[in-house]
């Protein structure tokens, strides 16, 4: 693809705390390579208001290769931008062309306070993992891989699952803020598993019940977060977390 | 776990949703099945006979008794769950989603639920609530006295803004299926896959079938196509 330079109009919603009410400002960016990612089409804009005395767009970014989960910007109605399973760091300005507007905004829910800019509070994440999201053995000594065997579907069903690298954009994208399609690939990427099954159903319970005092609505199935999943974790997950819930929910005795 | 913590849960809200509407899915079977015989175009004997079978038997008064709990159920958890989902972010965006990843008949089941019920209360107002409270006129069927439900049917439907109306009905129960039959199976945890696919398929032919069948009622009595 030939390289090429383009010139950006931004609307960038910027807002000084959560106290603070915020809005959208309106940045012209010019010289933009295509090659470049968005969020060193950021840097650039950062560079300039920085040099301009200007305070710098806060936004959450660590690795920059797609695997950390941190950066979250909903670009033009969707998160993460245009591309199909693609985090924002890893969308490239080669998806735009001159000319173009971009509007950036913040994760919006309620359980997704804003803490500055577009970056916001995603805690309640840590929590539900908190909750729920581990196994409690004493690993020891490593073991042979071989002691305790595993199907190899199941192992890549765990490890589809596994691959849910918590940013949020199934709640940005969904219409109640469910956070169901996170919450269910924990639940999934444990409960396959041989190491999982002792906490399999107090796992479940205790994971959702986090989520509902997160604040997170409810599913209804629209599959919205699936098509923005940056890492394509599927519906089935969620239809797996229902199952282990009810179950879980109905066999227990008291 | 308690039951009320169970039920208040999230996972446990849409279980209700999912039992109560896959039960008013398995009427709409026996009302869709009912309302065919008036293709017997035998003057309206076969239905009359069927309505009478319907609102004399005890069995099915009870069982009626049943579905007026389930429909409650679902009509006051489907809003409770509307309004609590929609409270969930206060802040909106000012570009949105679309019509991209999601269907909008799934985005939009309070809607269309709520549409329906107001469709509802016209229906129940024109036929259930006078076969209950009235004296509807009788006709004689193999020497029985039964109420002419039939005449009913025939009278309503002469109005054209009452058909239409039912043919709106009808479209969003069209779209309410279309999402509602597969929701309810995935709430109650079929993953993705053979099951998936063949509930996918059946729900599609369902909501179609069923949804013309009711729509074609309005329409055969306008156009005079059963006598």
């Amino acid at each position: 693809m030939d390289h090429y330079k383009m010139n950006l109009t931004l609307k960038v919603w910027r807002q000084k705390n959560n106290k603070t009410k915020g809005g959208f400002v309106t940045y012209k960016v010019e010289n933009i390579s295509s090659e470049m990612s968005f969020l060193e089409m950021m840097d650039v804009l950062n560079e300039r208001l920085i040099s301009e005395g200007q305070e710098p767009v806060a936004f959450d970014h660590d690795c920059r290769e797609g695997i950390c989960g941190t950066c979250s910007m909903y670009i033009n109605g969707r998160p993460h931008g245009p591309w199909h399973a693609n985090t924002t760091c890893q969308l490239h300005m080669r998806a735009y062309k001159d000319g173009d507007t971009i509007t950036v905004e913040p994760w919006r829910a309620n359980a997704f306070p804003v803490i500055k800019d577009l970056i916001v509070d995603r805690s309640g994440f840590d929590r539900i993992i908190q909750a729920g999201g581990f196994i409690s053995v004493n690993t020891g000594n490593a073991q042979d891989a071989n002691s305790l065997p595993v199907a190899k579907d199941l192992s890549d069903a765990s490890f589809a699952a596994a691959a849910c690298i918590g940013c949020g954009a199934c709640v940005a994208a969904c219409k109640n803020s469910s956070a169901m399609l996170f919450v269910s690939a924990k639940v999934s990427h444990l409960s396959l598993l041989p190491q999982g099954e002792p906490e399999r159903k107090s796992r479940a319970l205790a994971m959702v019940a986090q989520m509902d005092k997160e604040g997170f609505g409810s599913c209804t199935n629209t599959q919205a977060c699936e098509s923005v999943c940056p890492k394509e974790i599927s519906m089935t997950s969620i239809a797996r977390l229902n199952s282990e819930y009810l179950l879980a929910g109905l066999s227990e005795r008291s | 776990m308690k039951w009320s913590e169970f039920f208040t849960s999230s996972i446990g809200k849409k279980f209700i949703m999912s039992l109560t509407g896959i039960s008013l899915i398995a009427f709409l079977v026996v009302h869709v099945g009912i309302n065919a015989t008036i293709w017997a175009n035998d003057g309206g004997d076969m239905f009359n006979k069927a309505s009478h079978f319907m609102g004399t038997t005890v069995v099915i008064r009870i069982l009626e008794v049943g579905l007026f709990v389930g429909l409650i159920l679902h009509i006051i958890q489907g809003l409770v769950l509307e309004i609590q989902n929609r409270s969930r972010r206060k802040t909106g965006y000012a570009v949105s989603l679309g019509n991209r990843g999601s269907k909008w008949y799934s985005r939009s089941m309070g809607l269309l639920g709520t549409l329906l019920l107001f469709f509802l209360i016209m229906h129940l107002s024109h036929f259930w609530v006078p076969s209950r409270f009235s004296d509807l006129p009788t006709v004689d069927i193999d020497g029985k006295e039964v109420a002419n439900q039939y005449a009913e049917i025939v009278r309503v439907f002469q109005s054209p803004l009452v058909d239409v109306l039912y043919i709106l009905g009808c479209a969003s129960l069209l779209y309410h299926l279309l999402h509602g039959f597969q929701s309810a199976f995935r709430t109650l945890g079929v993953p993705n896959g053979k099951y998936m696919v063949l509930i996918k398929r059946v729900g599609f032919a369902f909501s179609v079938i069923v949804c013309v069948a009711f729509a074609m009622m309005p329409v055969s009595v306008y156009l005079e196509w059963v006598s």
